[in-house]
Parts: C-alpha cells; structure tokens; sequence
C-alpha cells in the first residue's frame, strides 16, 4: 500500500514535468505548424544551466530562476536568429533543422561542460522527507516538484484561457489565418510563444535535474515522450497534453515499478528484470498506436469546435 | 533510353566509377581504412536509398527507418548466436522479418498523415528499439557480438574485405536498379501520383492507402536487406543501430542528396559520413559544425546536391 | 419510364447544426444533361462529394444504375463509371498533362501492382491519353507540366481525365468558374458534343451555360429542392424567381 501511493505520486510528478515539456511543444507545433525536435535539447540547456548558476549564486532558488530566464533568452535567440525563418516550409525541413540543432547543442554542451554528467545537489531544506498522512513519507522536493507544476500548469490554463495573449494564441491553434486578419503582429506573437515554450522545457529540465544526473541526451527521450503525449492529446491541444502527460507518466512509472514482480511470476528473474523497462517502455508506444488507429488526430484535436 | 550528358550524368557516373575501382586503390596503397569506410557508406547509401522509394517517391514521411537496420542486423545476428551460420537461411529471414514489421506498422500508420504520420513512424521505430533493449538472451542494451560473418558457402567469402565490398556495390546497385524500375511502372506511377494529390487519384479510382502499404514493405524490406549486411560489416548488432537518432541520419542523407532523385541518396550518404569523417579528424567536436551546417542547408540550398547539380546544368 | 443511371432518394447531410442536405431526392435519367443551380451555399459541392463518395450521407440512399452505393467508397464507385471533376482545380500539378489522363486510364485498366515495365512506354495507356486530350483540345500540350498550363487548360484537362475513367455518368462541378467569355464559348461547345455521348449532371453558375445545355434543372436552396424542371418552366417558376433568380443572381444576358 505504502509503495503503492508513492509510486503514485511519483507517476504523477513525472507527468506534470512532462506536461511543461509537452505544453510548449504543442503551443508551437499548434500555434505555428513548427515540428521542434530541438524541444529536448532547451530542456537538457535548462538543467545545465541551473547545474551552473546554482554553484555560481550558491542559492538554489536564484540558481534555478536565473537557469529559467537564461532558457527563456536562449529560445528567443533561436526562434529569432534562425527558426522563423523556417515556418512556412514543410515539415521535413524543420525535422532536418532542428535535428542540426541537437546534434549542435550536444556537442555545445560537450565542449562547455565536458562529456561528464554533472549532479545537481539539493539544498537541505528540500531533502526532509515530509509526511503526507500518518506514517506515509514522501520526498519534500519531489513534493515540490508536484506543487510547482501544478502551478504552473495552472497558471498556463489561466493565461490561455483569461488573457489576451491567451485569447491569441488559442486563435492560432485553431485557426492560423485569423490572427493575421485580427492585425497582431504575428512575428512577435511567434517569439513569444516560443520563447514560453522553451521557458516551459528549461523549467522542466532544471526540476528533474536533482533527480537525474544532468548528461548529454538528457532531452532525447524524454522529447519523444513528449511527442507522443501530443499526439495522443491532439496536436495543439492544451488539455489534452495535460491529461495525456499524467496517464503516460502513470504509465511508465507504475510499469517500471511493478512489471518485474509481475514478470517474476512468468519468467526468470534476469529475463524479468531486463524486459520489465522495455515492456514498460512499450506500453506507451502501444497506447499511442492504439490511439492513432482509433482517432487519428489525437484524443482532443485543438481545431474542433 | 537515352541518358542526357549533363552535371548530373557526369557525376553520378564519376561516383560510381570510383565506387567499381576503390578496391583496386586500397589494395595497391594498402588503405584498409579507406575500404571499411566506403563499405559502410555503401550499406547506408542502400538504407537511404530504400528510404528514398517512400520519402522522396512516394511523400510518405517515415521518421523510423532506422528499425529495419536493427531487424534486418538482429536476424543475422540471433541466427547466428542460435548456431544457424548459413547467409540462404540468415538473409531471407532477416528480409522477411523486416517485410512484416513494415506490413504491420504500415497498415497502422498509413490510416494517418502529414506530422502524426512522422510521429507514429518515430513511435514505432523506438518500440522495436526497447523490444531488443530487453532481449537479455541477445546482449540487451549492451548488444550482440557476431563471431562469425553469414556463411554462403563457396560462393562468397564475406570476411574478404573486397569480396564483401563487391557484395555490398552489388546490393547497392542492385537496389537502385530496382527502384528505378519500379519508379517508372504503373505500381511508381501510382505512388508518385499519391504524393502529388491523394484526393484526385481517389476520384480516379484508386485505393489508395494499398498502393502506399505495399511501397512501405518494398521500401522496409531492401532496408532490411542493409540491416543484414551492416551486421556483418561491424559483425556486432546492438539497439543503438535503431535508435532514432539513427532515423534521423538517413533522412539527412536522402535529404541532402535531393528526394525523388534516383542517385541522390547515395551522393547524400557519401556527402554525409564523409564530412563527418573529416570534422572528426580535424576535431573532436565535429557536430557542432555539422549540425549549423545542416540548418544551413536547410535554409539555403533545398533540394540537396542533386538539385545544386541540376541548377548547374540550366545554367 | 426506364430505371434512372442515378437516383438519389432522401439524402441527409450535416455539419454540425448546419443541415447541408436537407432530404434531397433526385433522379437523372440515362442520357440527359441534368444541371443543379443554386445560391452560393447551397450545398451544391456538398451534395456532388456525397454521389462521388468524398462525404458519406446520414441518412438516405445514392443508386448508380441499378445498384446501391450509398456506403461505396470513392475509388469503387470510379469503377463503376462515375467520373467526377473539382470546382477547385485538383490535378497532379508536378505531372503532364498526358501523364493526368494516362493515370485515369491506367485507373481502368485492371489494378496497378505491377511493378517492372516502363508506364509511360506503354501504348494503350498513352493512346488512351491522347484520344481523351484530342476530345478537349489539348493534344498539342500533352508534353507539358500541369502547374504551367493556363487556368482554362486545366479545367479541359479536368474534364479529360475524367472522360478517360470512361465514366457513364459525369460529375462536372463548376467547369467555367473562372473562366473567361472565350474560354467559357469554347467549355460549352465541348461540353454540347460530350453530352451525345454521356450522362452528366452539371453544377455551374453560368446561367446562360445552364439554361443553353440543359435538359432539366434542380434548384436547390439551403440544401432543399425547391424545384425540378424543364428549362422553360424554371424560368417561370415563382418559387424560383424568390428565393433565388429575385436576389444577386438576376438571369441576364452577358452578351
């Protein structure tokens, strides 16, 4: 029971970092028809940034907001310098761009920080373990991680849903040609979206970062984890990443944690422990194709009305 | 046919001049290393070019070819761990395997288009990557050593280095062959018809998504074809031959040789691992020249060399 | 009098709470040149997709000489000799124009699995080509690339790809839209030869062209009949003249 409700909580603590990933991957996939592989490497910038300025600030909290305004520039320079240029191509050349753009950002982070991963401690505030209900323990930062996600999340809900820029930017996700007609300057409507969506990845990136070691290649799979969340939310589609985000967490989390007992049952015990992840893994890619085959444009498509 | 004398002809012939006579070069100066080198990037040329029939032909954006590498690689190689040594049994299979994946995942995916097509491609494509993560009789992650390459007989000796470029040439040639006759059949005439208007062929009576799913196995199955002899040029196959990453070089490759260009693929292959040899001599650090250089190209020059090489020729 | 080529009997479509086609029946008989006119929004295109099978119908029932294919999907109600052509241009634009009719051809001619010999060396493929581009004047750009022909090319070129699935019945939407007063002189010529030889209904906006090639006319509004008639007696009609000839649609003589 005990392990059951914390492996719960670490389900969901890996789909709200998924969802940051997954939010902005879709906003400008949805909002500007831009297929960005390079999503994974902001995410991966983001942790090394905070691995950096958290050593430099020797303060965790000003390390990480200093981490999230450095993701936040690095994406706006992209989408200025190089990435607009490319939304009204096809497809296949923002596939091609942006993987340049990994393999760049790889061996950037080689050459800046080494081939070595780097750890990221904690501040003792956050290692406590806190007690949730009698007897129940749960890692305080992991705690954290939940509840600024779910901020975040919820923040992001009201700006798409109560502002202007969100009144904009849901527009775009479902209808392209209107915002131009409404006369809002696209181009810096773009930068911003963009440069929201790799805040959104860096944030994701610095959280996980005390969890995981910060390495090169960090981001990739965990980005087609995020393409696969939007895919089965519905390309565009808000919340749809959300909800989709918490079940794939789910997902891999409960699959990785209780496979190999399952697997236990059937197989040896070296098999099982050498298929459970792959199984686990699978499994979301098997929800995926599932999915697609019954709808296939996603569970929440951003362009219904 | 009549072939036209132009940039295009001229170099593709270069190309393949040189491909026929490396050997005789590497043998006279001793350059092992030179012939390992153009091996690979023959089998790769293959994989790219099989990527070709359905990217460039057929507008079917597949983002997880990489897979039949694997499949293709993990057929020799299981067979082989097995103690079935013999190429007559190893090959067909490897091409059989890779025939059904592409069957299965194609009637799958081909029920969608445009982005979520490359996506569930991609999905797919890291699926067979974590199922062969976890054959822990086949090395799992760590992967699978081939102690003895694929065994024809007398005909071939695949552990001659010259002998197993041949064969490598032969496929390579072979295949593009092949997909020079299928592009111009009434089978191609279909497929290069779907990519330009699915609608009105349709309206002309088509059905459709059968003439895309048998493209897509054609396509899987001569990937399949260089997974197998990839296994034997490195004699180990692990899952990072289908990572998707992989995937993603070869369409590199096609893309920088200009899709739906009979030779592109195999001047986009050479292009590609020969300026990746070269920024690796020169420095450890040779992606962060390639990969600006790929966005680059994608801002600048569209339509890969093939087409800087038509361009050259309407002057 | 005989069996109808086609009988359409109730069809229903929607679009959310937009009802397209609202229980829409309809008989062409073997022969004739049945045009549909109607307002902008009438749910003409609607209702040509649902014979074609581009949209399938809620509700209702679409026979095509004899048999149902209300649930047929396009490619097989092809077969069966339904030709249609797009309001919207839609052409293979980075073919020639031969190849775009000696796809159709090909089309009819058994299925396409067949993967070695040289298609466009094929004689009764090309054959068929020239024959349907010679029909709509075009033989003498049979060589050139569809996205450089002129609009009025491709919209003959349209009517020749479908002429070569060797269709009995054509679909023709709008064949004149934005065509000019020669090029729309010369579409009504071919199309007054064409009609010798097959069934067509027509949806056009050309009022002098419908009225001059008719045989009977549907006026459909708000995706109703309102009526069906001879020519004549369209002209006379009071409903007509309301809901449709009254508003921006005045029947006049261009010339």
């Amino acid at each position: 029971m005990l392990l059951v409700v914390e492996q719960f909580l670490n389900g969901l603590q890996f789909g709200l970092l998924l969802f940051l990933l997954a939010a902005g991957l879709t906003l400008v996939f949805g909002i500007m028809d831009f297929v960005n592989l390079a999503h994974g490497s902001l995410y991966m910038m983001g942790a090394y940034f905070a691995a950096t300025f958290v050593v430099w600030t020797d303060s965790f909290v000003l390390g990480c907001v200093l981490a999230l305004g450095a993701t936040l520039l690095l994406g706006i320079l992209l989408e200025f310098v190089a990435l607009r240029h490319l939304y009204n191509r096809d497809h296949l050349d923002h596939v091609l761009a942006t993987f340049g753009l990994i393999l760049f950002f790889n061996d950037a982070v080689r050459l800046i920080w080494g081939p070595a991963g780097l750890a990221l401690p904690l501040p003792p505030w956050l290692t406590v373990p806190f007690q949730i209900m009698p007897g129940v323990y749960y890692p305080a930062y992991r705690l954290a991680i939940i509840v600024v996600a779910l901020a975040v999340a919820l923040l992001l809900y009201f700006v798409v849903m109560r502002t202007r820029i969100g009144m904009l930017i849901r527009a775009g996700a479902s209808n392209r040609e209107m915002i131009g007609a409404l006369g809002i300057n696209i181009k810096l409507l773009y930068t911003l979206v963009f440069g929201l969506g790799a805040a959104l990845a860096g944030l994701a990136g610095l959280m996980q970062a005390p969890i995981l070691t910060v390495q090169i290649g960090m981001g990739e799979n965990i980005l087609i984890l995020a393409f696969v969340i939007i895919v089965i939310g519905g390309i565009g589609s808000i919340r749809g990443a959300f909800l989709a985000a918490i079940f794939v967490g789910m997902i891999d989390t409960l699959g990785r944690a209780f496979l190999p007992d399952l697997l236990r049952q059937v197989l040896s015990s070296t098999a099982a422990s050498t298929a459970a992840p792959a199984l686990s893994s699978m499994l979301i890619y098997l929800l995926m194709a599932i999915v697609l085959v019954v709808r296939p444009e996603g569970l929440f498509p951003a362009g219904r009305r | 046919m009549k072939v036209p004398l132009n940039a295009r002809t001229i170099i593709v012939a270069l190309v393949v001049a040189g491909l026929l006579l490396l050997p005789v070069y590497t043998t006279l100066s001793g350059n092992v290393f030179g012939l390992t080198l153009f091996t690979r990037i023959i089998i790769y040329a293959l994989a790219a070019a099989s990527l070709n029939l359905i990217m460039g032909y057929g507008g079917m954006m597949s983002f997880g070819h990489a897979a039949y590498l694997g499949i293709g690689g993990y057929a020799v190689g299981i067979l082989a761990h097995e103690g079935i040594g013999s190429g007559f049994i190893q090959w067909p299979v490897a091409l059989a395997a890779s025939a059904l994946f592409a069957l299965v995942i194609g009637a799958l995916s081909l029920r969608t288009r445009g982005v979520y097509f490359i996506m569930i491609t991609l999905a797919f494509a890291q699926m067979a990557y974590y199922v062969a993560s976890g054959l822990a009789r086949y090395g799992g992650d760590d992967g699978l050593t081939i102690y003895k390459r694929s065994d024809f007989g007398g005909l071939i000796d695949l552990s001659n280095r010259v002998q197993f470029y041949y064969l490598c040439l032969g496929c390579l040639l072979g295949g593009i062959y092949l997909i020079w006759r299928i592009v111009n059949s009434r089978f191609g005439m279909v497929v290069q018809g779907l990519r330009s208007n699915e609608r009105r062929m349709q309206a002309i009576g088509f059905p459709v998504n059968r003439y895309r799913l048998v493209c897509f196995v054609i396509s899987g199955t001569i990937c399949g074809l260089a997974g197998a002899l990839l296994a034997n040029n490195t004699d180990f196959v692990s899952p990072a031959a289908m990572y998707w990453t992989r995937s993603g070089d070869l369409m590199v490759m096609v893309i920088l040789g200009g899709m739906g260009s009979l030779f592109g693929p195999v001047l986009g292959t050479i292009a590609f691992l020969l300026l990746e040899e070269a920024l690796s001599q020169f420095t450890e650090y040779w992606a962060l020249i390639m990969g600006p250089l790929l966005l680059l190209i994608v801002l600048f020059a569209r339509g890969g060399i093939d087409g800087m090489l038509g361009r050259v020729r309407r002057g | 009098m005989a069996e109808p080529l086609l009988r359409v009997d109730d069809l229903v479509c929607r679009f959310g709470g937009v009802t397209a086609t609202d229980h829409v029946s309809l008989d062409v008989h073997s022969g004739e040149l049945h045009a549909i006119i109607g307002p902008n929004g009438a749910g003409k295109t609607t209702l040509i997709s649902q014979l074609t099978g581009q949209l399938m119908p809620h509700s209702g029932t679409v026979s095509f000489a004899g048999q149902d294919i209300t649930r047929l999907p396009a490619h097989r109600r092809s077969r069966l000799g339904l030709a249609r052509s797009f309001q919207i241009t839609s052409l293979l634009p980075d073919f020639t124009a031969a190849d775009n009719v000696a796809m159709a051809a090909q089309a009819h001619d058994g299925h396409s699995f067949r993967f070695w010999g040289d298609a466009r060396k094929e004689r009764r493929l090309r054959d068929a080509a020239m024959s349907a581009l010679s029909r709509v004047g075009l033989a003498h750009r049979a060589d050139t690339v569809v996205s450089e022909l002129s609009h009025g090319e491709q919209r003959e070129l349209e009517l020749a790809v479908a002429l070569a699935t060797r269709p009995q019945l054509l679909l023709l939407d709008e064949p004149m839209a934005g065509l000019g007063a020669t090029e729309s002189a010369q579409m009504v010529k071919l199309l007054q030869e064409l009609r010798r030889e097959v069934t067509i209904v027509l949806v056009e906006h050309d009022m002098n062209a419908v009225f001059a090639l008719a045989d009977r006319i549907t006026v459909l509004v708000y995706g109703r009949v309102i009526a069906c008639d001879a020519p004549a007696a369209i002209r006379q009609h009071d409903e007509v003249k309301r809901a449709y000839l009254g508003d921006q649609h005045v029947v006049t003589k261009h010339d």
